[in-house]
């Protein structure tokens, strides 16, 4: 027994115990910054890399280096249900040299009659290949505007990271499919606009 | 050891007629109780009101699964008042069933029977203690569970899903999109505010746990001459504290989404739902150890006793469950292996979730080696912790198929799993708070149960569970999905044996309401230690029923030579 009554020292313990729990409160919704994170440093989900032009670069020259193997590249298109958009490739599928850079195009057409905002989300399958899949320039960096009736090409700009030929996850790897998803952006939606 | 206790006992007598037994009147004393024994009785009597709800709910269930087609679905739907041919409102119904199912079974029956109800009543006897460490916030954890039940009995009584019609359809995963976009009304924010008391009232009651057991001890007794029942709650109570929170972070975050326009889980605005499903289940496989470490803890105490042996291999038992539970934090994605998981993550949950199998093997070989050589009698507590042996180490055995990710890709969300969770649950964890009801009844109550009747409960609910479930096992294999109203005609047969089978555990469950009856009325006296030898941990050296307030004379743990389940207990020198 220590100096303290019980009632201090369970006081004490109580306090610590209360510490602990909002600590993993805390910790709980600390997951949603640190997933993000998580998703974007490791290519964890199929999360694909953004890549700079210098990295690019060096891509390419270690890509020549490793013999310039080719994976068959496939594009996929979806809306989320509530968006009035047609969203399609113009490319289904393409072939890209490993670590060269290659221009892929999808169109989007606003079908409704109001000028609508979207952002999309992305991923490629097999998941194992979105750490490798590095994406220069791409219309999901930002948010497009189409006006009613608009239609719009966007580019994007990718290669395949050469690194992938020494993962033995990535072997038997040929072809990889890079998908995007429209929605809605909920941050710019017009207040007056039913959301429900 | 018995002599000891019979001299404690005696030393006690002294106090028990003069200030010990001075009760508050009924309001009072039921209703703003601050008694740990009170509290445990009220804990006890709550979970079996759940139970019987929970298990009716189930009966609903069964009879739908009693053969293929919709059966009973439309009727239901139609008495809550929405539109009984409607298709999409008969599933529906079905998954408000499933969900209060699920949720008053974990955390209205299971928990606070377990928990609130032995662990209150047994923790302080135990340790000898007088009482709990926050009186107060045990009476509040008790309420706070009462509140979380009635939120969510409210939202079976509210819309929730297509064309308004009532109740929370989403699984007691609440997992989203289905849980945000998918169910418009109130009921699923009830029924999210029902996790948060019940979750609110569980820290506060973990917390209590923790001090008191840390704090509280009697002279002498340190945490190495602990029962293991003890240790079972405090283990339990470390799991509650470190999970809990992130259940609440988690639901919080579906609330904001459902309500306020954040987008945690919207991937529309930047969220990922398969984040939900990583929280849930970093909460949720701790939880399924929440519901089984005490029913161990009390196993271990049972097989003790009724071998008239010390629980063999004491401290292997318990760091075994420390280490279940620090485990058991690590393994969670093995519930999702299907959202898309690369083979490395698989390959280490799977060997991480194998890992809990050699801890849970150290407890089995140790209850086994308990008995072993020892002078068994067969009382009712003991066929129910040998019931409970077998038929947790089955579930355990179907676990360890489950473990692997690639089998787990074909038995993801079949029956199989149903099986394999009702086996470690409805059979692992209920025969335990059976198991534990009776080895104490007579001593919460003062009254002798029925032994006949409690070896009669034992074997017709022994049947009926195994009919139920043991099926499920085939028809996940042949590929039955869960959370289904309907199914091929294929899986026909199995599914009425196991509608039966519901039929054999309802009777059981009569039997067990009618010995409680005969108890209360005619059951004859318990003496203080009636199990005899076996039975060595402090409460027995009370009364049956123990005094209002015990222990107000510290009891002494005298230096025992082996550090094992058997604690001898003498009175202090006043």
């Amino acid at each position: 027994m220590t100096t303290q009554t019980l009632d201090t020292r369970n006081r004490k313990t109580m306090a610590q115990m209360f510490a602990l729990a909002l600590g993993m409160l805390g910790l709980g919704f600390a997951a949603v910054p640190l997933y993000d994170l998580f998703c974007r440093v490791t290519g964890f989900g199929g999360t694909t890399q953004v890549a700079s032009e210098s990295e690019a670069r060096l891509a390419s020259m270690l890509g020549l280096e490793a013999g310039a193997p080719e994976y068959s590249i496939r594009f996929d298109a979806n809306t989320a249900r509530d968006l009035p958009w047609e969203f399609t490739p113009v490319q289904v599928t393409d072939t890209v040299t490993i670590g060269q850079r290659d221009m892929a195009f999808y169109t989007a057409r606003n079908t409704s009659d109001r000028p609508i905002t979207g952002t999309a989300t992305f991923n490629v399958e097999p998941e194992q290949a979105g750490r490798y899949f590095n994406k220069i320039q791409c219309f999901c960096f930002t948010e497009q505007t189409l006006q009613p009736g608009e239609e719009i090409r966007m580019p994007v700009l990718y290669f395949i990271d050469p690194r992938a030929l020494e993962d033995e996850n990535m072997q038997g790897v040929e072809q990889i499919t890079l998908s995007y998803t429209f929605h809605e952006s909920t941050t710019s939606r017009n207040p007056t606009d039913n959301d429900s | 050891m018995a002599t000891t206790a019979e001299a404690f006992e005696a030393h006690h007598d002294d106090h028990a007629h003069s200030h010990a037994d001075h009760k508050p009147g009924f309001f009072a004393r039921w209703f703003m109780s601050t008694n740990h024994k009170d509290i445990g009785t009220l804990y006890l009597i709550f979970a079996i009101i759940a139970g019987i709800i929970g298990g009716a709910i189930s009966g609903f269930m069964r009879w739908e699964l009693a053969e293929p087609g919709l059966q009973i679905m439309g009727q239901l739907v139609n008495a809550m008042g929405g539109d009984g041919s409607s298709f999409d409102q008969q599933g529906h119904m079905w998954n408000v069933l499933i969900t209060a199912h699920g949720l008053i079974m974990v955390f209205f029956m299971v928990m606070p029977a377990m928990i609130g109800g032995f662990g209150n009543w047994f923790v302080p006897l135990m340790i000898g203690a007088p009482d709990m460490a926050f009186p107060r916030m045990n009476n509040i954890s008790f309420w706070l569970t009462v509140a979380g039940f009635i939120s969510l009995l409210f939202s079976m009584f509210v819309p929730g899903g297509p064309g308004g019609v009532l109740g929370a359809g989403t699984g007691w995963t609440v997992y989203a999109p289905l849980s945000t976009s998918g169910s418009e009304g109130p009921a699923v924010d009830f029924a999210i505010f029902s996790l948060h008391l019940a979750g609110a009232g569980s820290i506060l009651g973990a917390t209590n746990f923790i001090t008191t057991i840390f704090n509280m001890r009697a002279p002498g007794m340190t945490l190495h001459k602990m029962p293991l029942f003890v240790w079972s709650v405090l283990v339990t109570a470390f799991l509650l504290l470190l999970a809990l929170p992130v259940l609440a972070a988690a639901i919080t975050m579906l609330l904001t989404d459902r309500n306020f326009g954040t987008t945690f889980f919207d991937p529309a605005g930047g969220g990922d739902p398969v984040l939900y499903q990583h929280l849930f289940w970093f909460f949720g496989h701790p939880e399924v150890y929440i519901m089984i470490l005490p029913g161990f803890g009390m196993i271990s105490q049972i097989i003790a006793t009724f071998s008239r042996k010390p629980v063999f291999g004491y401290l292997g038992m318990a760091y075994a469950m420390v280490a279940i539970g620090v485990v058991g934090f690590i393994v969670w994605a093995h519930h999702m292996y299907t959202v898309g998981l690369s083979v490395n993550v698989k390959m280490y949950f799977t060997a991480a979730t194998m890992v809990i199998a050699v801890p849970t093997g150290i407890k089995i070989f140790s209850w086994i080696a308990t008995m072993w050589g020892g002078s068994i009698t067969f009382k009712s507590p003991m066929v129910w912790a040998m019931g409970f042996i077998f038929l947790f180490t089955v579930g355990g055995v179907t676990g360890v198929v489950l473990a692997n990710g690639g089998i787990d890709d074909n038995l993801h969300d079949s029956y199989y799993v149903v099986a394999h969770f009702h086996y470690v649950l409805s059979m692992g964890a209920v025969f335990s708070i059976f198991a534990g009801f009776y080895y104490w009844f007579p001593k919460m109550s003062g009254r002798w149960h029925s032994e006949m009747l409690s070896h009669l409960h034992f074997w017709v609910f022994f049947i009926g569970v195994n009919v139920i479930f043991f099926p499920m096992h085939f028809l996940g294999v042949q590929g039955m999905a869960r959370r289904y109203p309907d199914f091929n005609e294929a899986f026909a047969y199995w599914n009425e044996i196991a509608s039966y089978g519901y039929l054999i555990m309802a009777a059981s469950m009569v039997i067990f309401f009618v010995n409680i009856g005969y108890a209360l009325v005619a059951g004859r006296r318990a003496e203080g230690n009636y199990w005899g030898e076996g039975a060595t941990t402090l409460e027995w050296s009370l009364s049956s029923p123990p005094p209002f307030h015990q222990f107000e004379t510290l009891p002494v743990i005298e230096d025992h030579h082996d550090a094992n389940d058997h604690i001898s207990a003498k009175p202090a020198t006043a």
